[in-house]
This record gives C-alpha cells, sequence and structure tokens, in this order.
C-alpha cells in the first residue's frame, strides 16, 4: 500500500506579517515559517494507517521554495519513508489549478493508493487544490475527513467527514482515492532522535516543474489589512490590568450585565 | 446567465443558498444579465415552488435518482450537465461544507477553479474585483479573474443577506440528467453526542481559545464565567485536545449562539470560529495580538496577556457584585 501525502510550507501562525511594497504579496524573507497545520495531520493519518495494516509506503510531497526542504526533513523524521520535492520559488504565484496540475504530473506514475492533503493551507486558503487533483487523476475524494476507519482497509475504506453544526457521516470508498484530512483527526506525533538520525538516509527526489499555461487563473492584485467593521473601544491602552478594570466598569455600566 | 446553487437536505433548504441566490441576483445585475437557480435532486419535493418565488429567470430541477443523497460525483455529474447546457457567464454558490466538496471538482472538468470564499466584490472599470481573505483572516486580497466563462465563485456567509433575495415569479424546468459511477457509498449522517449544555440559551458565555494554554488553565476562565452567571465555551482547537467537550465547541461545526455578552479569550477569530458567535449582542475580545481578526468584530477590547487581565476582571466583577 503506497500512500502520498501532500505537505505544503507556510508562514508561522503567530508570524507577523509585513505586506511588500509592491502590495502583492507579504514579505516572506522574515517570516518564520512552518508546516501547514491540517497537512501535519495528514500525514500523522497515513503513518497511522500504514503502521496498523503492517505495511506499506509514506511518500511526502511538497512543492515549494529550497526553504520547503524543511517541511521534507521534519516529515521524515516522524517516518515518512521518502519524499517528491517540486522545486517551484515564489510558489504563492501559482493558482489551485496549477499547482494541482503540476503535483498531478510529479505523482502520477507512483500509482498511489491514497493520497491525503490538509483541507486548506493556512495561507491562501484556496482549500481546493487536493479536489481539483483528484479530478485530474480521474480518483474519487472526500474533504474535510475527520476520522478514518483503519480497520475497514480492504481495498476500500471508510472515512467520516465533518458536516456543519456538529453533523458527520461515513463514506466507504473505493481505492484509489484522495482524502483532504481536517485539523484535530488524532495526536499529532514528536519525531524521535532516532528518527531525525534515519531520515538522513531517506530519499529525496528532487523535480524541477514547469509551470502550466492557465489562462483562467485567478490573480491576486493586492493584498491590505482588512477594513475594520466595527468600532472597537481598545481598553487599558497596552496595559491588561488596567484594561481588565475599565472592562469591567463597561460591562457594569455600558452593556449592563452586572 | 447566472446560476445559483440551491444546496437542500432531502427537499429542506438549506438557508444560505437564499445568500446565494441575493449575490446571483446583485451580479447579474451589475453585469446585465439573468439569474437561475439550479436543485440537484431526485425529485423535487415542493423546493422548486419555494424558489420560484425569487426574482430569477427560471429554476431548473437537475434530476436523477441518484441524486437522492449527497455524493460529490453524482453532485459533479448534475452540474457538469446543466453548465453545458446552459452555458452560464457565473456559477454562484454559498461557501458550505458540500460546496468545498464537489465546486472545485466541477470546475476543474471545465479547466477552471474556484474563486472561493470571497466576502465582497466591487465594479471597477467593467471588471469585477473580489475580495478574500487570507493568512487566516489575518489579511484582505484583491482578486480578479481571468479567461473564459465560465466562472465559479463561492461566497462566504453573511457576504450576502438571504433577506434581500428580491421576489418574483420564475419558471421552473425539469432536466433529467445523466449520473454516471458513483464511487462512494454514503451512510447516514448522525450527531455525535446529543449535546448536554445547549449554549444557544446562554446570555453570558465566556469562550477559551488556544491562547489558554494548558487545561490546568481552564479553570481561570471557569471562574470568570462563574462570577458572571456564564457559561463556558470554546474554539475547535480546545475541543480537539479535549480539555472541554465537544459540545462546547463554537463554531461552524459547533454550536452557533447569540448571548447577550461573548468574552473571547485567546481565539484569534477564525471565520469558521466567527460564524458561531458573530451575532451575539456585545462582543468582548482579549488578545495579546493587537491584529487578531476578532478585534474586527469586537466591541471591547483588551490588547495584552489574558493571564494578567482576568484575575483582575474577576476580583473587580466580585466587588461590584457585591455592592
Ligand atoms: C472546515 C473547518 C471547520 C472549522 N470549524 C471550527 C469551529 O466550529 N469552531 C472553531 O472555533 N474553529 C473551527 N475551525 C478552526 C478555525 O479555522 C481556527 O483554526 C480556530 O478557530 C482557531 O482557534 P483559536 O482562535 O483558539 O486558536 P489560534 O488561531 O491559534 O489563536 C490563538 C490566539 O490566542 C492569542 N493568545 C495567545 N496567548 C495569549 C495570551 N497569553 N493572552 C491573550 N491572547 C493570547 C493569540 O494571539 C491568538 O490570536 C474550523 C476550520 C475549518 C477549516
Amino acid at each position: 500500500m503506497k500512500i502520498v501525502v501532500l505537505m505544503k510550507q507556510v508562514a508561522n501562525k503567530d508570524a507577523v506579517l509585513r505586506i511588500r511594497s509592491d502590495g502583492k504579496w507579504i514579505e516572506e524573507a522574515d517570516v518564520a515559517m512552518q508546516t501547514n497545520e491540517s497537512d501535519g495531520y495528514a500525514l500523522e493519518e497515513a503513518l497511522r494507517l500504514k503502521e496498523a495494516k503492517g505495511e506499506g509506503e509514506v511518500v511526502v510531497c511538497s512543492l515549494g521554495g529550497a526553504s520547503a526542504k524543511a517541511v521534507i526533513k521534519d516529515a521524515l523524521a516522524r517516518g515518512a519513508d521518502r519524499a517528491i520535492h517540486i522545486l517551484v520559488e515564489e510558489s504563492y504565484k501559482l493558482s489551485p489549478y496549477q499547482t494541482a496540475k503540476i503535483i498531478a504530473e510529479a505523482i502520477k506514475d507512483e500509482q498511489a493508493d491514497l493520497i491525503f492533503t490538509g483541507l486548506q493551507s493556512d495561507d491562501v486558503g484556496y482549500g481546493q487544490t487536493g479536489v481539483i487533483l483528484a479530478e485530474l487523476l480521474g480518483i474519487p475524494h472526500a474533504t474535510i475527513v475527520i476520522e478514518v476507519d483503519r480497520s475497514s482497509l480492504n481495498g476500500t475504506l471508510r472515512v467520516k467527514r465533518e458536516l456543519e453544526s456538529g453533523w458527520y457521516q461515513w463514506f466507504k470508498y473505493r481505492l484509489p482515492a484522495l482524502f483532504t484530512i481536517q485539523s484535530g483527526i488524532s495526536q499529532i506525533r514528536y519525531a524521535t532522535l532516532q528518527g531525525i538520525m534515519k531520515a538522513k538516509s531517506k530519499p529525496v527526489k528532487e523535480i524541477q516543474a514547469t509551470i502550466p499555461e492557465f489562462p483562467s487563473a485567478q490573480k491576486i492584485e493586492k493584498i491590505y489589512l482588512p477594513l475594520k467593521t466595527k468600532q472597537t473601544q481598545l481598553l487599558g491602552n497596552g496595559d491588561a490590568k488596567r484594561g481588565a478594570i475599565e472592562l469591567v466598569e463597561k460591562l457594569r455600566t455600558e452593556v449592563r450585565v452586572l | 446567465m447566472i446560476l445559483a446553487f440551491i444546496e437542500h437536505k432531502n427537499g429542506i433548504l438549506n438557508k444560505t443558498s437564499l445568500e446565494a441566490i441575493t449575490a446571483a441576483q446583485t451580479l447579474a445585475k451589475d453585469l446585465g444579465l439573468r439569474a437561475s437557480a439550479v436543485i440537484p435532486c431526485d425529485e423535487d419535493r415542493g423546493l422548486a415552488r419555494e424558489i420560484a418565488q425569487y426574482d430569477l429567470e427560471k429554476v431548473i430541477v437537475a434530476r436523477n435518482p441518484k441524486l437522492n443523497v449527497y455524493t460529490p460525483d453524482a453532485w459533479a455529474d448534475a452540474w457538469t450537465e446543466v453548465i453545458k447546457k446552459e452555458n452560464p457567464q457565473y456559477v454562484v454558490m454559498a461557501h458550505t461544507y458540500q460546496v468545498r466538496d464537489f465546486a472545485p471538482k466541477v470546475a476543474a472538468r471545465f479547466e477552471r477553479e474556484v474563486l472561493a470564499d470571497v466576502i465582497r466584490y466591487r465594479k471597477e472599470n467593467g471588471h469585477l474585483v473580489f475580495t478574500r481573505r487570507i493568512f487566516l483572516g489575518k489579511l484582505d486580497a484583491d482578486v480578479v479573474l481571468q479567461g473564459d466563462a465560465p466562472h465559479f465563485v463561492t461566497f462566504q456567509s453573511g457576504a450576502f443577506r438571504a433577506d434581500k433575495a428580491e421576489k418574483g415569479n420564475a419558471d421552473e424546468e425539469i432536466i433529467d440528467v445523466e449520473v454516471g459511477e458513483v464511487r462512494m457509498t454514503p451512510e447516514e449522517p448522525f450527531q455525535e453526542a446529543k449535546a448536554s449544555v445547549d449554549l444557544t440559551k446562554s446570555e453570558i458565555i465566556v469562550a477559551v481559545g488556544r491562547g489558554i494554554k494548558s487545561q490546568e488553565n481552564i479553570a481561570l476562565a471557569q471562574q470568570l464565567a462563574d462570577v458572571l452567571g456564564g457559561d463556558l465555551a470554546a474554539s475547535r482547537p480546545i475541543c480537539d485536545a479535549e480539555w472541554l467537550p465537544i459540545d462546547r465547541q463554537i463554531g461552524s461545526s459547533g454550536q452557533t449562539v447569540a448571548p447577550k455578552l461573548y468574552i473571547a479569550l485567546g481565539i484569534s477569530g477564525a471565520i469558521q470560529h466567527v460564524v458561531g458567535m458573530k451575532n451575539s449582542q456585545t462582543i468582548v475580545a482579549i488578545n495579546k495580538d493587537p491584529e487578531a481578526p476578532i478585534f474586527d468584530i469586537a466591541d471591547y477590547g483588551i490588547v495584552g496577556d489574558l493571564f494578567e487581565a482576568v484575575p483582575v476582571m474577576i476580583e473587580e466583577i466580585k466587588k461590584v457584585k457585591g455592592n
């Protein structure tokens, strides 16, 4: 059994983002990067499925610049068997269809039984690369998967999709199939020292991608701080304790809940 | 023509589809086009008549027995046929979990992608400029579409108002669509556990997010909730980590609440959380990141450490209540 896991490098959740002078993207140079949150869960689920089955191969695939090596290294240390690095600098310029097309080209010969991805990236948040990829590869997909019935694996696999407002639904899929994984599906393991050592000798295939022509790409013209929709009364002027005193006063006199 | 997607469960309308109708009508006006609605289903249980009361050119019932329950394969096949027949300029949908599941697949079949989760648009020099949130709500991006129709656009919940959908009298048209092989077998949808707390009735909610840092610290938020006579709730990561049970989760996957007072402690304000609490009468945010999106919707904010603010709040409230 072979599982390909798509993992992307994105800006750190808590990073302070500065907008580039041309207004088209952020200054990436000064931002700490991390593995996209839900992609980390996608890898964890793939590793658990392989362990439950007792055999198989987990192949990590990352599209990005040289810095994405950090994502790959970490995934290999956690237990992935090998990696494919599709080298594209300034990958934020790609539209989701282009990204899916490049990845489809890079992994189609792998003939994976399963492809796991995170459900969306925490930067551009297109939330569709996986679905488009499944269509390009001609395989079925499910999104927002919150549980995998590992014991059901047998040429088919049952997965639980999250619906809105606390509802869920199980679906049975014939393999090959692609699933986009929701954050929180399980607890992510840490890389062990042994894992980190082993990772050094695991194969990483580098692919130089050609960017496909795509006339229907959505194009980012400008990025900016969101316009405020509400007038917020900021209290305490940076002093949290004073803010707390002022807030309680407001709760008493304006909100009238005390 | 602009096509709006009508989402339903066994003929019962998903109300966000009315927002899609408003969006389609608004776009149609701006572009000098007409809007129509599409209902994929096995049999239209009166839903077409309900939708025909809106100002639309027609309501298209895309019918096939395999459309009795939702699957991405069946929905994609139905949409593919309708789009080929109608040649729309735009296909407009509400950005629901179901739409996230099948819309990109349909778009890909036409060598297109989805301009997803749009919060607003404007017309500029004859072109449409769409705005969507990026970086988990920290920044906005103005985005333009390129290439030829059909274009696929999904709008965030609340981007258009359901009660602004204009009434009219639309024709109904039935298309018996072909649906090919469906490669997935759905079971019955279910709710995990019956919620033991009904936060929708709470007047005061103190909600904790990842900023609370550890399970032990939840007690601090509980104390604040107690002195206020309110209930404790949480963002998703807190429930994922099982620091609080899932029935305390607020947001698109959890409960939707509208209390008199909602205090968000260490919650960033991701859209999936915000949709569950934005209608609260008064929103208070305590967050050490001045750029956190939660401040966009807060009436009162403290930029700072919640571990400094909350103990003082508890003391001050006790003083007030003591009098
Ligand atoms: C399909 C889908 C469905 C989802 N459904 C839901 C849902 O139903 N409900 C939900 O909540 N989320 C949901 N999410 C997740 C959502 O996108 C966010 O990831 C989540 O809401 C973030 O939770 P948070 O704000 O607690 O954490 P974070 O985003 O990590 O924010 C933590 C905040 O705490 C602040 N902070 C840290 N330390 C302190 C301190 N000492 N004092 C003050 N502030 C501090 C930080 O500045 C930060 O703003 C969903 C996501 C998807 C994709």
